[in-house]
């Protein structure tokens, strides 16, 4: 059976939509457990289109005009979905995740509804949405369904007093940021009267870099650098993160705020890749990744809350990956994407674990569950070994994608450093509340968030039920998988300059040298594909005739 | 074409975040995050906008103002309408779960 690749960008974001439809009919009468299969199933499909999807993008950009409004003699108004290898990465790996969380949701909550389940669908389709979409202004519809769906998660326990001040604040900071976004885009229509990401950029390209399109570039990248939580925007993240469901963390921390770095590498390169200085932009983003990166590592090592410990490891990573994307060179790229694959299984399975001390001992405090974890018979090895994958600990797919990074960007001690203060805080908090070690701590600090008196999310204090044992395997061993198998860096665009099975052949940076490039192939060109992490890709077909036109202006005289 | 609704534009979204920093209370910050948001209709409109054109419906005599910001504005206004329901709904929780919503008093999550 073969199935038209152009078909399947649309089905991303089709499917996760319809079956929140059908879960909101059926929530009335259906009883529990069909509102969790329909779900699934649903998460499932997902996953399988998106597979097919990333199959078809090794052999070249599947592009769909939605509605069959493709342009005609140059000029039209349709829609475009772009699918290349990290975008439809990036929509897989949200469609994995949200199955793990479907998974652990199975018998997490005692009282969910189906407004969750339908919640998590919607807030799928709009991560799906972000990550194949190339036309600018769909980038801030599907940023705002995303955000908007989070917002509701963050706040799902509305009986908590925390929980609502958590989404709040989320939602306050992220909204402003996305309408100084929608402000930029406007400046680019009102500059170049085009949406289409690669339009604008062939259009900019003729117009170069006045004060203007700059200040739009900045207005842009303000509302992603938001979502992806990066200082001084940073304090949101770990608000909603130590307040929101714990499966709902895992989306969080796995996919949406590496969505909004993504976000940046898509407009900087083929939004303002051929008018923007390479140089100003990587120092602009490596200042702010390494401020972000510092600050996360410090305050990881000081809360005693886990799930905000996680948060600020989670900030903390996401100041790498902005330092390895910087760097703009095809290998810094693919180690930033691995590195966000793998930190994504592994920050995931640290999440759901402690969502299991949470439901087990009712309690997210570091010192006040100091040995109450010496009975757990899985966590108790799992969540060490966790914070070691997290500290980059081979064969990991965060060491590989570490690896990389670090030796593309050039700042290996920073990477180090960081890494190894999230994984070490991690690791400290584990054993003591597993092994007991270390004498029991003194609680003399106020300032912090205690993690005491977050309400238990689900109770079964004899056995902890299989789901949420598969979620949380299944999660590691991707993040293991990543980091092992050559096929997933392969596909990943990383293969190519890296390989972790040959021994001795560590990455070494490879920046293809740039063709020139015409205006009417922007994205398409191999220039900027290079820069993309995907320096050999063989010549594309057809589609990219299409998918190359330019708008012309709609303004009139 | 005039400066004046960029500059009123630019003015409403600074103003709202401004407001933003200094509220003292938590549904002055939702009205304040819904005004930044209401530059983003100026300017949407304010870019699309020509002196003597007619609304973009079928068949319009002469020359008619770009449809596609009125699209986006239409699109925008949902997205505001969406937000800021689910803002107040989250602040209505907050008023009665803590009987406040001067955010100096809520101190639930620090560090």
């Amino acid at each position: 059976m073969t199935v038209d690749p152009s078909c399947l960008p649309p089905l991303g974001i089709a499917i996760p939509l319809a079956g929140a439809c059908v879960l909101l009919a059926l929530a009335k009468f259906a009883p529990r457990v069909v509102v969790d299969t329909v779900a699934m199933t649903t998460a499932v499909v997902s996953v399988a289109a998106m597979a097919l999807l990333v199959a078809a993008t090794s052999s070249g950009r599947v592009v769909t005009w939605v509605g069959g409004w493709t342009p005609k003699d140059g000029s039209g108004v349709g829609i475009v979905l772009a699918a290349d290898e990290i975008g439809a990465g990036f929509a897989l790996l949200a469609c994995a995740l949200t199955a793990c969380a479907l998974i652990y949701t199975w018998r997490y909550f005692d009282d969910a509804e189906a407004h969750v389940h339908v919640l998590i669908l919607l807030f799928l389709a709009g991560m799906v949405g972000f990550s194949l979409t190339a036309d600018l202004f769909d980038l801030f519809v599907f940023l705002e369904l995303m955000s908007a769906t989070a917002y509701a998660l963050t706040g799902h326990k509305i009986e908590e007093p925390r929980s609502v001040q958590g989404g709040f604040t989320f939602g306050v900071v992220t909204s402003l940021g996305a309408y100084f976004s929608l402000t930029g885009i406007g400046i680019l229509y009102a500059r170049t009267g085009r949406l289409g990401m690669p339009q604008i950029g062939a259009a900019l390209d003729g117009h170069g870099l006045d004060p203007l399109v700059l200040a739009a570039l900045v207005l842009v990248l303000t509302g992603l650098l938001v979502k992806a939580a990066i200082v001084p925007f940073h304090f949101w993240l770990a608000d909603a993160h130590a307040v929101a469901p714990t499966p709902v963390c895992v989306l969080f921390s796995g996919v949406m705020a590496p969505l909004g770095l993504y976000g940046v590498l898509r407009v900087s390169t083929t939004v303002f890749g051929g008018v923007l200085p390479a140089a100003s932009l990587h120092g602009t983003l490596v200042v702010l990744g390494i401020a972000t990166a510092a600050l996360g590592a410090t305050l990881c090592l000081m809360q005693r809350h886990l799930k905000r410990m996680l948060a600020y490891s989670t900030i903390a990573h996401l100041g790498l990956f902005l330092i390895g994307l910087a760097t703009l060179t095809a290998s810094g790229v693919a180690g930033a994407v691995l590195y966000v694959f793998g930190h994504a299984g592994v920050k995931g399975a640290l999440f759901l674990m402690v969502g299991v001390l949470l439901a087990r001992k009712g309690s997210v405090d570091e010192f006040d569950l100091h040995c109450q974890g010496r009975d757990a018979r899985l966590t108790k090895w799992l969540l060490p070994l966790g914070a070691l994958a997290l500290a980059g600990l081979p064969p990991f797919g965060t060491g590989l994608g570490k690896a990389i990074s670090e030796e593309s960007s050039g700042l290996t001690a920073l990477f180090v450093l960081v890494s190894a203060a999230t994984g070490g805080a991690v690791l400290r908090a584990s054993l003591r509340i597993h092994f007991g070690l270390g004498p029991p701590p003194q609680d003399t600090d106020s300032d912090t968030t205690t993690g005491d008196d977050e309400k238990q999310e689900g109770r079964f204090p004899q056995r902890l039920p299989a789901t949420m044992v598969v979620a949380i395997t299944v999660l590691l061993t991707g993040g293991l998988l990543v980091g092992v198998v050559p096929a997933v860096a392969d596909a990943l665009g990383a293969g190519r300059s890296a390989s972790w099975t040959e021994p001795g052949c560590w990455p070494r940076p490879c920046t293809a040298p740039r063709p020139r490039r015409s205006a009417a192939s922007t994205w398409s060109g191999r220039g900027r594909a290079s820069r993309w992490g995907l320096a050999q890709r063989p010549p594309e077909g057809r589609r990219v005739a299409n998918w190359a036109i330019t708008y012309p202006s709609h303004r009139g005289p | 074409m005039s400066l004046l609704p960029y500059l009123v534009a630019g003015w409403l979204l600074l103003i709202g975040c401004f407001g933003v920093v200094r509220s003292r209370g938590l549904v002055h910050t939702v009205v304040c995050v819904a005004v930044a948001q209401s530059g983003t209709y100026v300017l949407l409109l304010s870019i699309g906008f020509q002196y003597g054109a007619s609304a973009p419906v079928q068949g319009a005599p002469g020359p008619v103002v770009d449809p596609v910001m009125q699209a986006l504005t239409l699109t925008d206004i949902v997205v505001s309408a969406t937000v800021t329901a689910l803002l107040l709904a989250l602040v209505i929780q907050i008023a009665k779960r803590t009987g406040t919503v001067d955010p100096d008093q809520l101190d639930e999550l620090r560090g």
